[in-house]
């Protein structure tokens, strides 16, 4: 019952439960970045999230026109020189629209992904640093969410929040922060028995002073590559949030609204669609492949 | 006699669980914002409430000026004996019309349950028989795109396709077995993904035992090998993770159905999602709690039924997971 994210795709959690033993834990050295740059599925994967990420950050430089620019004249067109990719319905580029859409697709993932990293690291490193009954409350609700289907959940916040994009970046973060705050908490039950620890303990230093300097700063960065392997994951929830409209409002440009937006037209204008998808699923799998390699970089004994 | 003592703890272990997702059902109401009378007078009267005393007295009525932990005692109660209350946009009660829904969903899940185990049984043995081979790779490589691939998407793809390009199946709607191809095939592709690489390593995990050689050494054709004996073994992990893997299809045909306009529980949420229909949402939410908490009790006990060794094992498993 632990290996279960958001939407079908249960792949991200799964695979970092196999990080759990303590060996694995302590970064990246030498070593272990030569394995990376041999690892041929954790290249392709880089390659592919550097270049979106790169045109996600320039997007609104390169992009030919501005997203939201109708061309009344060229309605639905196919690709042509001035539009690369052709326009939609409203005589938009969609080359634009894509380039655009980028940062929000890419962004409201990262936003999500840094929300879920302070709520796992918040319950996690209180849990396993008062234990008790704090713990036991705190480990039971993870429980619960983790038995849950995210995306139930994550629909049902946002039908009470209301739909717009930072719901559904909420959302996600309330349902996704489980499975990641047990695994900080089993980190600080792990870090707190270190002797740096015991030191600071026999030196006089104060519990939180403790959990703040001492043993958030050794959960932190494991954490954050746990956690980035969600990144694919989260890009197909966000994305399919917005498709059902329940993210961004139009005409804002992002890969799932721009999927939403094609709907109707999807029939004789199925380039409107198909862009869009392809780019999600490119970027998804770039972080899948990312993550994969990650993994069996740090930890060897799974690498396939 | 094991059984039953194995069935009446699972069922204990399972309540806090339903309590807690009753609370969150609950609480996700209490979180709404907006008058619940007020929503409720203007349904009833058709106009926005004015009528301060009639608007107190109805807020008197619902039992709203309570303290919260009574609501709540009420509020589940009345969900136990089936009364979820009505919807905000229709007047109609909650749980009739989340009950009529779940046939289409569940019928798509089983669906794409099935379809998952279809596609990822041949392609996990053969991956796993000729490992390292050409084969192998394209198993991976489908797995790969099957994770990638946003099933909201696919469906169109396969709708373009299949529907309005060749005239094989129906685009959308439901009725007949043909409307649930499509569905089932989007729906089960990720499962697949997922599945084949788990029965792939399974496989392989299993074909290395000591048994395996014997069976091989008294002469058993390779088939019989493969197919009888390690199979049986290897399927094991993978029934697992498909029982816990339907609660999550059930969650993936809420997306599904909606591309597929089937009448299902999905178009009922996104529905209510959009008119702020807080009953209905929060009904769903302890509905489908409530259906998820008993597929995975049915799926816990399946476990004694598949595993002989679970059966063996003193009050049959712990919790599998």
């Amino acid at each position: 019952m632990e290996d279960q994210v958001t939407l079908a795709n249960q792949s991200a959690l799964t695979r970092s439960n196999r990080l759990r033993s303590p060996q694995s834990r302590r970064g990246l050295n030498r070593r272990m970045i030569g394995n990376f740059l041999h690892n041929r599925v954790a290249i392709a994967g880089s390659l592919i999230v550097i270049v979106m990420v790169f045109l996600a950050a320039s997007g609104p430089l390169i992009a030919p026109h501005p997203p939201d620019e109708q061309f009344t004249g060229h309605r639905l067109e196919s690709p042509s020189q001035e539009f690369l990719l052709g326009t939609d319905n409203l005589g938009r580029d969609t080359l634009s629209r894509l380039l655009h859409g980028a940062r929000l697709s890419l962004g409201m993932a990262a936003l999500a992904t840094i929300a879920i990293v302070a709520i796992a690291i918040s319950v996690g490193a209180l849990a396993g640093y008062a234990g008790g009954i704090v713990d036991d409350l705190a480990m039971r609700a993870a429980d619960v969410l983790l038995a849950f289907p995210g995306l139930i959940l994550a629909l049902a916040i946002i039908g009470i929040l209301g739909p717009s994009m930072v719901n559904v970046i909420i959302s996600l973060a309330v349902v996704s922060w489980a499975g990641y705050a047990r695994l900080v908490r089993g980190m600080v039950l792990e870090v707190r028995e270190r002797p740096f620890v015991e030191a600071a303990f026999a030196t006089g230093a104060s519990g939180t002073r403790i959990v703040t300097r001492h043993i958030i700063p050794n959960v932190v960065s494991p954490l954050i590559v746990l956690v980035s392997l969600e990144m694919g994951t989260l890009i197909l929830a966000i994305a399919g949030l917005n498709f059902l409209g329940l993210g961004v409002q139009p005409p804002t440009a992002e890969w799932g609204a721009m999927l939403n937006q094609g709907r109707p037209f999807f029939q004789s204008e199925p380039q409107l669609m198909v862009y869009p998808g392809i780019v999600i699923s490119l970027t998804v799998l770039g972080f899948n492949l990312l993550g994969d390699g990650l993994l069996d970089v740090l930890d060897p004994r799974y690498a396939s | 006699m094991h059984f039953w003592r194995y069935l009446a703890r699972r069922v204990l272990s399972l309540l806090p669980v339903w309590v807690a997702i009753s609370l969150l059902a609950f609480g996700l109401g209490t979180l709404a914002p907006g008058d619940p009378a007020e929503a409720i007078y203007y349904e009833t009267f058709g106009e926005p409430a004015n009528d301060q005393v009639a608007l107190d007295r109805l807020r008197e009525e619902l039992g709203l000026n309570d303290p919260l932990p009574l609501r709540y005692g009420r509020w589940t109660f009345d969900a136990i004996r089936g009364d979820l209350g009505v919807s905000y946009r229709n007047g109609l009660p909650v749980l009739p019309a989340l009950v009529s829904r779940l046939g289409s969903t569940v019928q798509l899940a089983i669906g794409g349950l099935i379809m998952a185990g279809l596609i990822a049984l041949p392609l996990g043995i053969l991956a796993a028989i000729r490992h390292n081979t050409l084969i192998d790779a394209l198993a991976r490589l489908f797995s790969l795109i099957g994770a990638a691939v946003p099933s909201y998407w696919l469906a169109y793809m396969l709708i373009l396709v299949f529907a309005v390009y060749l005239h094989w199946l129906p685009a959308a709607g439901s009725g007949s077995w043909r409307h649930l191809i499509l569905p089932c095939f989007t729906l089960g592709l990720g499962g697949a993904a997922l599945l084949s690489r788990l029965l792939r390593s399974s496989m392989l995990e299993v074909l290395a035992y000591d048994y395996i050689r014997t069976a091989r050494a008294k002469g058993l054709s390779e088939r019989k090998v493969i197919l009888i004996h390690a199979l049986r073994n290897a399927l094991i992990p993978v029934v697992t993770i498909m029982g816990n893997m339907f609660g999550f299809l059930i969650s993936g045909a809420i997306i599904v159905e909606t591309v597929f306009a089937r009448p299902g529980l999905g178009r009922l949420i996104i529905e209510a999602i959009s008119f702020r229909d807080y009953p209905v949402i929060q009904g769903f939410v302890l509905f489908t709690g409530t259906v998820f908490v008993l597929v995975s009790l049915i799926v816990d006990l399946s476990y004694t039924w598949i595993d002989p060794r679970v059966r063996l094992a003193n009050g049959g498993p712990g919790h599998i997971g």
